[in-house]
């Protein structure tokens, strides 16, 4: 019951939040959120699908890939980060830190917020930028 | 460096026995799977049987007819060395922060002595991918969980942190993410609030290739760690554990560790 409830709250949520992002150019006036370009022609899915469905496509591969060891390209979480990465003055790629971040763009436009960075890196690359030191301390616990 | 726990080592010898009837089944089940295999071979082309031993292709689901393992040759352990927990730190981005006691750690080195000889060994410990794992058992929201391919994992996504697993893992391979993070590698999530172990470098071995530490090692010239398929009749770990001596720690606890040890 609840959940029907709360799955209703996130659906009707989608759907204002993709109404408004289909409607961008009715609301004259109002600042609309500037997305960065991804990399290539187009995204692997159409990019009004993407606008809605993204989660749910990132949500099954996370559990394919996590359980099953599926690791195709097309719906990874990974490749979205690679495609979507904003490079910032340096030419270095930004983090979800930086408003100019892909996710960041529309996500604090639509006031949803993420968790996925707490985690994952936001970032492409087995960069090293955010650590302080390497755990060899924790090396002579026990 | 490392903590002296105190097992005895007959129980586990006698163990080491009665996993060689593990052993023996998954060789007979190799056999069946194997004219399944040469068939496939037949049928399509030449090119199955070469990737045989080889990467899964990235859209196939992990299968039960492996399960991979860790063989340790403790004797070949250099003295001192750390190669492997470094290149386990270095491949994961484990991050310290100086405090010892919480730090993530996914394999230390951990020193056993027989109380009635005194004799010391060290060797590497990490999560030993039992094949009936308690951490699994007890895990509230099944964010603990055992791949097809043996492979013991969290799902972070699932984890709340309750840290009842690192309470009922017997070889301690558990850590809490105490602390905010941030500049994890990519593909290795790791964020505060979850519990996390080795992975025997799952992102690598879906790759088709071995974990950070044995490669470590291998480079440094010891090769004490050997990687693979323990169905695999012709893998090199299956060949060894199948004519050499070779022991699980705890063996008498019954959780028929992935990992096991030689020279203890
Ligand atoms: S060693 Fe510990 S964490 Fe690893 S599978 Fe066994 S019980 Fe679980
Ligand atoms: S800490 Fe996470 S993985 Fe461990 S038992 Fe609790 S929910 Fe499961």
């Amino acid at each position: 019951m609840q959940s029907t409830f709360i799955t209703n709250i996130t659906g009707i949520r989608t759907a204002l939040l993709s109404l408004m992002l289909f409607c961008l150019p009715a609301f004259a006036g109002v600042p609309t959120p500037d997305i960065p370009k991804g990399k290539g022609d187009k995204c692997v899915e159409e990019t009004d699908f993407m606008r809605k469905n993204h989660m749910e496509l990132i949500l099954h591969q996370r559990d394919e890939t996590v359980h099953r060891g599926i690791r195709t390209k097309k719906h990874s979480f990974k490749e979205c980060i690679n495609c979507h990465a904003v490079k910032d003055d340096d030419n270095v790629p930004v983090d979800f830190k930086n408003p100019k971040h892909f996710c960041n763009s529309c996500h604090t436009f639509a006031a949803v917020k993420i968790d996925c960075f707490e985690c994952h890196a936001s970032r492409p690359g087995n960069d090293k930028r955010g650590h302080g030191k390497t755990n060899d301390s924790a090396m002579s616990k026990h | 460096m490392s903590q002296t726990d105190d097992h005895t080592n007959n129980d586990q010898v006698d163990n080491g026995h009665v996993n060689n009837d593990h052993v023996n089944n998954y060789r007979r089940k190799f056999l069946g799977q194997l004219a399944a295999v040469t068939a496939t071979g037949a049928l399509g082309s030449g090119l199955v049987l070469n990737n045989f031993a080889q990467a899964r292709p990235a859209d196939e689901a992990v299968s039960s007819n492996v399960r991979y393992g860790l063989l340790i040759d403790t004797s070949k352990c250099g003295n001192g060395c750390d190669a492997c927990v470094k290149a386990c730190n270095d491949e994961n981005g484990l991050q310290g922060f100086d405090r010892p006691e919480t730090d993530a750690q996914w394999i230390r080195t951990v020193k056993l002595r027989d109380k009635s000889t005194n004799r010391t060994v060290s060797l590497p410990m990490m999560c030993q991918h039992c094949e009936f794992p308690p951490c699994v058992d007890v895990c509230p929201t099944g964010a603990s969980f055992k791949r097809a391919d043996g492979i013991v994992l969290v799902d972070k996504h699932l984890c709340i942190g309750c840290r009842y697993c690192m309470m009922a893992c017997p070889y301690k391979a558990r850590s809490f993410i105490h602390e905010e993070l941030t500049g994890q590698v990519q593909g290795i999530p790791r964020g505060k609030g979850t519990v996390e172990s080795c992975t025997l470098c799952v992102h690598r071995v879906d790759k088709g290739e071995t974990p950070a530490c044995v490669e470590a090692c291998a480079k440094d010239g010891h090769k004490a760690l050997i990687f693979g398929d323990l169905k695999d009749a012709s893998s090199e770990i299956a060949l060894r554990i199948s004519k050499e001596a070779s022991m699980q720690v705890r063996g008498d606890l019954k959780l028929n560790p992935g990992v096991r040890y030689q020279g203890i």
